[in-house]
């Protein structure tokens, strides 16, 4: 009756007949579930508390191959090899403590590391093996293995592991693997790694981790009393990971690191036409496989703690006055202001009186009168001061960024440094100073505030060397699935192009042409016959040269030396960047190593011709972009 | 405001339902992180605040007249909508999970009070005054769209279980609000056009505890093995149960999620058919009170609401329930009042207290 008054619509039947089928389907539910609890608790619950009496479900995991990582031809720069962990089934272990004793013993661990470790696993299921110990060595494996008995639950895995059979060669670009920290377990992205996993740390190991993981299957297995095997309930085959395939060029690489050894500095090889990194180096370097079998603590302190920096990409991190090679941008930004003509010369008589102060040419008996290409080809500092005093830093700063320095150039691969083109509000920001003309003179060659990573040189030449064109510098070319399917290909990518006139262009590239090959010319060392080399030199103060006063002779206050080139002046193939930490003059120290890059690449063209290296891709279909 | 007299009518035996379910709760979280070392060792503290917390919502909820919650339905719907796309955003930019507002002190998951929202925003929608004698496929379409708009947004986190949970509610709540038979038909239909669409926008876990759910072999070693040890787990319990703190199963960790998600398991191995049955009967008892005060409301807004927070506490018993029994797939939905967790919890006792609420205010004949 109440129910009548109550619902004013569609009547009481339409919500009587919804409590009807609610009393039905909450009654049908209820008795399936008590039904279902009757079936595993009372029919079947005998046989589940036996099971979970001896809980003797295992999982044991089979790691997945690393994925490969090749040189632009397809050689591999990386393998593995197998060795040998040692884990723990923390249930099968009746009594803790001797264990961990008769374990440190054996592995020559500290009970307070080992009992770290099984702490640090509280949290995984007790199925889970615990990794004690990475790579162990065969005396290791023999001291565990003879004592067997007293080690229940301890197992013994052979695991596939990282080599790098070329040692150190292109180290910061490859970089190394470590074992995985607490932090980094607990990201999103390492969802799928478990503690114990070695994973990439630096380089391409560490960007491209979750590509070249793979995925590790496992056996679950079922394991009597004793902790035996008893039969496989389950097995997952495990995938390996992908392959990388890089622009790299092995045997180029080579040469470069062959070229670097034993200085300290950086060197880049790109393909001006696509922007691919055919070499990189920097030296000093360090060796991943110390960290493939874990980093020894000794050599770890040796490269945080030496001032060198080995760990240190100096081709993308490493910033330094650039020198002379300067000039180009100054030359470039004077020519499309219309300051200057091709044929407008200037006086130099081996100094410049400014303010107060006289600036010296490199030349202390002068250059005499001098235009624009000669200007560039014995570099004459002079002149330039003359261009930064018409120019002045803001003009010259517009240049400079339009041509890519001051800010990042996109290389995916670690922490990659801007360097610094100032500017006199940033001066005022920074300083709290007013810019001094006088500054205008010192950063037109490349001194003063000023600040590129060899990087940003080799992206800016490469661009002024193909007539305009910036490219992004890529060093992965594509991404390849275990079975040979191109799961994702990375493509040249132009970032910009170079707001500047083809005329200036053509000047600039025939003056460092002439830099090269024409007669007192400052970068004659790094002539290559029939291969046109186009560059400049460059000799960056690392303090300021008093006057009167020679160079310096102590190594740390020796200058920098730069030497930036491209090669054949006509349709480019190949930049080349080199820096000399405190090597001295760019023509004599930086030079002839360019010279050697150029050389062995000019040999490499003849004996394998571009068709037959791109026909080299493996086969299989292109699939879309992920 | 609050009239004296209302307090007479208050139902005491629900919250003492309420208050023994949450004890249980509390009890299996305590054997679950027993023994309380590390990241999981004051769950159960945590636990006591929340359910404390949460008493005292309830008890503000019921001060209240219900209709001034359903009069506030869409602004609290929208708000729930916002911080899920905040929670969205959030997660994007920190590349971290994507179910939790990080509030400093404390997270909470807006997906859980976006349950209450949906089921107060359509309460609202069919109570609207001037509407037509029969409901049309209109009225279907806009309920579908105050559905659509959080499931798709929970769904996107995501919160696979929540999303399905908030489809299951609105359905329930169809059932009682009568649209003719052809909006049935077109439900029927949309639905088989729309899940082949939908599948592929899950993660593959997602797709892998679905399909392991049909055939275990496929994932042995991670869902297939989770059920596995929640079937142990609970049919080691047998009669009577292992006693409190004696699971082996739960206390050697072999089972996921074992405060959360899985929390029955640890239950029904230490308290066996017997206190499964129990706390069976408690979440029946509270059930079907539900419904009881949901068929003597005295308005039909009441009736609504009432169904809707009974048809939530229902279905999520069933599907948690299922799932560690086997016989539902594994999709993260917790046991209410009885899984560990806040928001939870919380979302739970104001449901109760709007249930109360509505029974206390039958009486009354002025709003």
């Amino acid at each position: 009756m109440k129910l009548n008054m109550l619902f004013e619509k569609n009547g009481p039947t339409e919500i009587n007949k919804g409590f009807y089928w609610a009393n039905i389907i909450i009654i049908c539910i209820f008795a399936l579930l008590i039904f279902r609890l009757y079936q595993l608790q009372i029919w079947q619950g005998d046989y589940f508390k036996n099971l979970a009496e001896n809980n003797r479900l295992r999982i044991q995991e089979i790691p997945a191959p690393r994925g490969i990582i090749y040189d632009r031809q397809g050689f591999p720069l990386v393998e593995s090899f197998p060795s040998f962990d040692v884990s723990l089934f923390r249930q099968d272990v009746r009594d803790v403590g001797p264990t961990v004793h008769l374990l440190s013993k054996a592995l020559s661990m500290s009970p307070e590391k080992l009992w770290a470790r099984l702490d640090g696993s509280k949290n995984l299921a007790t199925a889970h093996p615990i990794k004690i110990k990475t790579n162990i060595s065969r005396e290791e494996l023999a001291a565990i293995e003879t004592r067997r008995l007293e080690l229940p639950g301890v197992m013994v895995d052979m695991v596939i592991r990282r080599n790098y059979p070329y040692q150190n060669l292109a180290a910061h670009l490859i970089g190394y693997l470590g074992e995985i920290s607490q932090e980094e377990l607990e990201k999103e992205e390492y969802s799928n790694h478990k503690i114990g996993y070695m994973i990439g740390k630096y380089g391409i190991e560490q960007k491209f981790e979750l590509e070249l993981m793979g995925e590790p299957g496992g056996r679950q297995i079922e394991v009597n009393a004793l902790g035996r095997k008893v039969r496989v309930l389950g097995y997952v085959e495990p995938n390996p990971g992908n392959n990388l395939f890089l622009t790299l060029d092995l045997e180029l690489q080579k040469v470069a690191e062959e070229a670097m050894a034993g200085k300290k500095g950086a060197l880049v090889a790109m393909d001006p036409q696509n922007g691919d990194i055919l070499a990189m180096v920097s030296k000093p370097d360090f060796n991943p496989n110390f960290f493939a079998r874990g980093v020894s603590p000794e050599y770890w302190r040796y490269l945080i703690t030496n001032p060198a920096r080995p760990l240190q990409n100096r081709a993308t991190q490493g910033q330094y006055p650039p020198g002379s090679v300067y000039k180009i941008i100054t030359a470039i930004a004077a020519l499309e202001e219309g300051l200057i003509s091709p044929t407008t010369t200037f006086h130099c008589p081996g100094s410049f009186s400014f303010g107060n102060r006289e600036y010296l040419c490199w030349r202390k008996e002068g250059h005499g009168q001098v235009n624009l290409r000669r200007a560039i080809v014995e570099s004459c500092d002079v002149y330039f001061y003359n261009l930064g005093l018409k120019l002045g830093v803001d003009r010259l700063a517009k240049y400079a960024l339009g041509l890519g320095l001051g800010r990042i150039t996109g290389f995916p691969l670690g922490n990659e440094k801007p360097g610094l083109i100032p500017t006199s509000s940033w001066k005022m920001k920074r300083w709290g100073i007013p810019w001094q003309a006088g500054e205008n003179l010192s950063i037109a060659i490349g001194q003063g505030y000023n600040l590129v990573t060899p990087l940003q040189i080799a992206c800016t030449l490469s661009a002024m060397a193909n007539g305009g064109r910036y490219y992004r510098p890529r060093i992965l070319k594509f991404v390849q699935a275990p079975h040979g399917e191109i799961l994702q290909e990375f493509y040249p990518r132009q970032e910009k192009t170079l707001n500047i006139s083809p005329e200036t262009i053509r000047l600039i590239n025939e003056a460092l042409w002439g830099v090269v090959n024409s007669p007192g010319g400052t970068g004659s060392r790094a002539r290559v016959e029939g291969f046109d080399v186009a560059g400049k030199t460059g000799t960056a103060q690392v303090i300021q040269r008093r006057e009167g006063r020679g160079e310096y002779q102590e190594a740390e206050y020796k200058d920098h030396a730069w030497f930036a080139c491209f090669a054949p002046l006509h349709n480019p193939q190949i930049t080349v960047v080199v820096l000399v930490e405190h090597g001295g003059h760019g023509g004599a120290a930086a030079a002839p190593i360019a010279r050697q890059v150029l050389a062995a690449y000019q040999g490499l063209k003849k004996k394998v011709p571009e068709q037959i290296r791109i026909a080299q891709r493996p086969e299989g279909e292109i699939s879309e972009k992920r | 405001m609050f009239d004296r007299r209302l307090f007479l009518h208050i139902d005491w035996t629900l919250i003492f339902i309420v208050v023994i379910i949450s004890i249980l709760g509390i009890l299996s979280i305590y054997s679950a992180t027993y023994p309380h070392q590390g990241n999981t060792k004051y769950l159960y503290l945590r636990q006591i605040y929340w359910v404390i917390l949460g008493l005292a919502l309830l008890f503000l909820v019921i001060s209240f007249d219900y209709h001034l919650f359903i009069r506030l339905a869409y602004p609290f719907f929208t708000i729930c909508l916002l911080l899920l796309l905040l929670v969205i955003l959030w997660g994007k930019l920190s590349s971290g999970s994507q179910r939790w507002l990080h509030l400093g002190f404390f997270s909470f998951q807006p997906s859980e009070l976006t349950k209450l929202a949906l089921i107060l925003a359509l309460t609202r929608f069919f109570t609207r005054e001037g509407e037509e004698a029969e409901y049309t496929l209109r009225d279907l379409f806009m309920a579908l769209l105050f559905l659509g708009l959080p499931a798709l947004l929970v769904f996107k986190q995501p919160d696979l279980g929540t999303a399905v949970l908030m489809v299951i509610i609105s359905i329930s709540l169809f059932g009682f609000i009568g649209f003719p038979l052809k909006a049935w038909l077109l439900l029927g239909g949309g639905a088989a056009v729309l899940t082949p669409f939908l599948w592929q926008f899950l993660k593959e876990y997602q797709k892998k505890r679905l399909l392991t759910f049909i055939n275990p072999d496929l994932d042995p070693l991670k869902t297939g093995y989770h059920i596995i040890q929640s079937k142990i787990a609970v049919g080691s319990g047998s009669f009577w149960g292992k006693g409190f703190l004696k699971g082996t199963q739960s206390q050697l960790h072999f089972i996921p999620e074992q405060h959360t998600d899985f929390i029955f398991s640890v239950f029904a191995e230490e308290w066996g058919f017997v206190g499964c049955l129990f706390l069976l009967f408690l979440m029946l008892l509270l059930i079907s009170k539900g419904l009881k005060i949901a068929l003597a409301s005295r308005d039909r807004a009441g009736t609504l609401l009432a169904v809707g927070i009974t048809a939530m506490i229902f279905w999520q018993v069933f599907i948690n329930i299922g799932m560690v029994l086997g016989i539902v797939p594994v999709v993260g939905i917790p046991l209410p009042l009885f899984s560990y967790g806040g928001t939870s919890v919380i979302t739970t006792m104001v449901g109760v207290g709007l249930l109360i609420n509505i029974e206390m205010r039958r009486f009354l004949l002025s709003r």
